[in-house]
């Protein structure tokens, strides 16, 4: 009986120190790696790291018997500082999996960097469908949303309802020459016309110019292929060079509740947005939103959202494998499905895209919105499979 | 037809429109780059913190319409006012131990300001901005036929031109600047006339602050009210300072006007280039006239 009761105790200590053992280092740290100072500080930010922290809590605090940790840095928009630190986490601080990586071009770097280093990414902040297409790694996941997702709700939503010829402003780096082709496509699609577009730099502050060159192309639509602050900008200075006020319309590609609170629905209304979450969708999105909006002081968008749910399924992996081992976890994440405020019945594509239902919005007007975060009414669905490219037809190589 | 060749042509109509925004842009920098100037004429202190005192400026009147439903035109005396007394205080406590040392130490000082007031603000208020209308009477587009021009833009030109206009007048033209000039050139020789020196420097510094703080509530109907506006112009108008020669109030405004003239052409001819063009203009300028367009050689 002694005998007994001794080898029990000496089996459980040995499986546990065996579970204990699959985290490598007794902590499974987890990195978010972003903007939290520059442009996009607001669209994901500071606020996706209270996101994943969330997540961490929700999930209990440790994995396997492991503590989960949340390390966190600020890439400033630099593709090389990110690179750096993203090498520091793997190196000397083992972290096991970068989330969020807002900023394309930040994205693909590390995402590229993570792969060589057998690392997973789950990216929820950066929008280039080039993650999974070109640019796909087998350890690289895309989260939220992408800018086939935004060009197929918003472009395609405008072109049909009579927007059938287009100016871009576009950012001129990897996401917004990635968001303008896919916008084009699928004005085309749509049976739009694209006119002509402009390049700006990023943190671009006066777009008078630019809205000049856009107003003179008699466009009925003006695509802003940009995002935070620069859409916020080129907003409100549309406004003052009358550009809706003459018949032209405005589609901010890349537009959350962020901006548009930041904007003011005074400015805002009646434009076109595409957006993975909003906190007033149903039961289960408010009661994230609340809690959110509780810790924060402000409502999540659809990066914040994603963050969650990203480092959410991510953990769920780790334990359903019993392991941090990126190729276990990454083949676990391929299968898993995904189920949660968040998406609903979302899947995960042998790219890496997850793939769930993204929704067009109109913002209210001042009359209609009954609280300072009642910003959008729903005008459609779009369903997963329809929102994001098919596997096949992703350019991306991976075999399956 | 206006045409680069290879390039892009351009109707001439166009042309003007573009040259215009150019002179709007251009009055922003003239009237920032002119409080820089002045600070670093007078007290030899290069005022990094300059950005982040235009963004407490445009803040401040968000700030005052929000609290207490002072509407622009009150913000337009009462903001650069505010931004004059945080300036004050910034010279009473730290600033004024900086003139007898090196020009460098000011700048690391004012650049710590800079942190810690954009800092503070990006932790209340975040990223994306505040919203913050134009006055009714200066609201709507106004079509001049060659191009649809926003009234308060064409409002912010005639002001900062009164402005740089004036600042040009008090430092070159009255007793006041005379004495100011003075207190640059021997403090201790001014001093000894019974002129009260350090006062003049706190006033000079609270001057040039609240010229930035003018800017800004000109800027909070055009730009998002953002912690980070200022960290995207001073930059900008560091080059304007150096080209036009440091110091020299006039080619801080002339320098300001041709730039944001040129940065508005490049924005039509080749938009990516539009961001770099007056660094390109100030390194030209550096390696032929390394004392500014305007500035004495030393």
């Amino acid at each position: 009986m002694i005998k007994a009761g001794f080898a029990g105790a000496a089996l459980a200590a040995l499986l546990a120190t065996t579970a204990q053992a699959q985290i490598a280092n007794n902590a499974l740290k987890i990195g978010v790696l972003n903007d939290q100072s520059g442009v996009y500080a607001d669209i994901g930010g500071k606020w996706s790291v209270e996101a994943a922290k969330m997540a961490v809590e929700d999930f209990g605090g440790t994995v396997l018997g492991a503590p989960i940790q949340i390390l966190s840095a600020d890439h400033q928009n630099k593709p090389d500082l990110a690179s750096t630190i993203a090498r520091q986490w793997y190196d000397v601080d083992k972290v096991a999996m970068i989330t969020e990586l807002t900023n394309s071009a930040v994205g693909l770097a590390v995402q590229a960097l993570s792969a060589e280093k057998h690392k997973i990414t789950i990216n929820t902040g950066a929008a280039s469908s080039d993650l999974t297409g070109k640019a796909c790694e087998p350890y690289g996941f895309h989260w939220a949303y992408d800018t086939h997702a935004l060009a197929t709700g918003t472009g395609g939503y405008m072109t049909k309802q009579g927007g059938d010829t287009w100016f871009f402003l576009t950012a001129d780096y990897a996401f917004g020459t990635s968001l303008q082709a896919d916008t084009t496509a699928a004005v085309e699609a749509a049976g739009g016309k694209v006119l002509g577009a402009v390049r700006h730099p990023v943190n671009n502050s006066d777009f008078s110019s630019f809205l000049l060159q856009a107003q003179a192309s008699k466009a009925k639509v003006v695509g802003l292929a940009n995002a935070g602050l620069d859409t916020t900008n080129a907003i409100k200075q549309a406004a003052e060079f009358g550009i809706v006020a003459g018949g032209q319309k405005i589609a901010g590609l890349l537009y959350t509740t962020a901006e548009v609170h930041g904007l003011g629905l005074k400015a805002a209304q009646g434009s076109i947005t595409t957006e993975g979450y909003y906190w007033d969708l149903d039961d289960k999105s408010r009661e994230f939103g609340n809690r959110f909006m509780k810790r924060t002081g402000r409502m999540p968008n659809m990066v914040h959202a994603g963050t969650y749910s990203a480092v959410m399924q991510y953990l769920k992996a780790v334990q359903a494998v019993g392991s941090d081992d990126a190729d276990k976890v990454a083949k676990k994440l391929h299968e898993m499905p995904v189920d949660d405020f968040f998406a609903k019945g979302g899947k995960v594509l042998p790219n890496g895209r997850m793939i769930h239902d993204m929704y067009l919005f109109q913002v209210k007007t001042p009359e209609e919105s009954k609280g300072e975060w009642d910003l959008y009414k729903l005008l459609a669905t779009v369903p997963g499979p329809q929102a994001y490219f098919t596997f096949q037809d992703s350019g991306c190589k991976l075999t399956n | 037809m206006f045409c680069i060749p290879y390039v892009k042509c351009l109707p001439l109509i166009a042309l003007y429109g573009q040259l215009l925004l150019g002179l709007i842009n251009g009055s922003f920098y003239a009237l920032l780059s002119l409080g820089l100037a002045v600070i670093f004429g007078m007290l030899r202190v290069i005022n990094f913190a300059h950005g982040a005192l235009y963004m407490l400026g445009a803040f401040v009147s968000w700030w005052l319409s929000i609290a207490f439903g002072i509407p622009y035109w009150g913000a337009l005396v009462l903001a650069p006012l505010a931004v004059g007394v945080v300036a004050v205080v910034i010279e009473k406590t730290m600033l004024h131990q900086m003139y007898r040392l090196d020009p460098l130490y000011g700048l690391l000082l004012t650049f710590g300001i800079t942190q810690v007031i954009e800092g503070t603000f990006r932790y209340f208020y975040g990223a994306s901005g505040q919203p913050y209308p134009p006055p009714a009477a200066l609201s709507g587009p106004l079509n001049l036929g060659f191009m649809i021009l926003p009234i308060y833009r064409g409002w912010v030109v005639l002001v900062s031109i009164l402005a740089c206009l004036g600042t040009w007048l008090l430092i070159e033209r009255t007793r006041i600047g005379a004495y100011l000039r003075a207190a640059t050139e021997n403090p201790v020789l001014v001093q000894t006339f019974g002129i009260n020196v350090p006062l003049m420097m706190t006033l000079t510094y609270a001057f040039g602050a609240a010229l930035a703080g003018f800017a800004g509530v000109l800027a909070a109907p055009i730009y998002q009210v953002s912690p980070l506006m200022g960290t995207n112009l001073i930059i900008i108008v560091f080059a304007v300072v150096v080209a036009g020669g440091m110091g020299s109030i006039l080619g801080a405004i002339v320098t300001g006007y041709i730039l944001g003239l040129l940065e508005g052409l490049t924005k039509v001819f080749y938009p990516e280039a539009s961001n770099i063009v007056i660094f390109v203009v100030m390194a030209i300028v550096l390696l032929l006239r390394p004392a500014g367009l305007f500035g004495r050689a030393a």
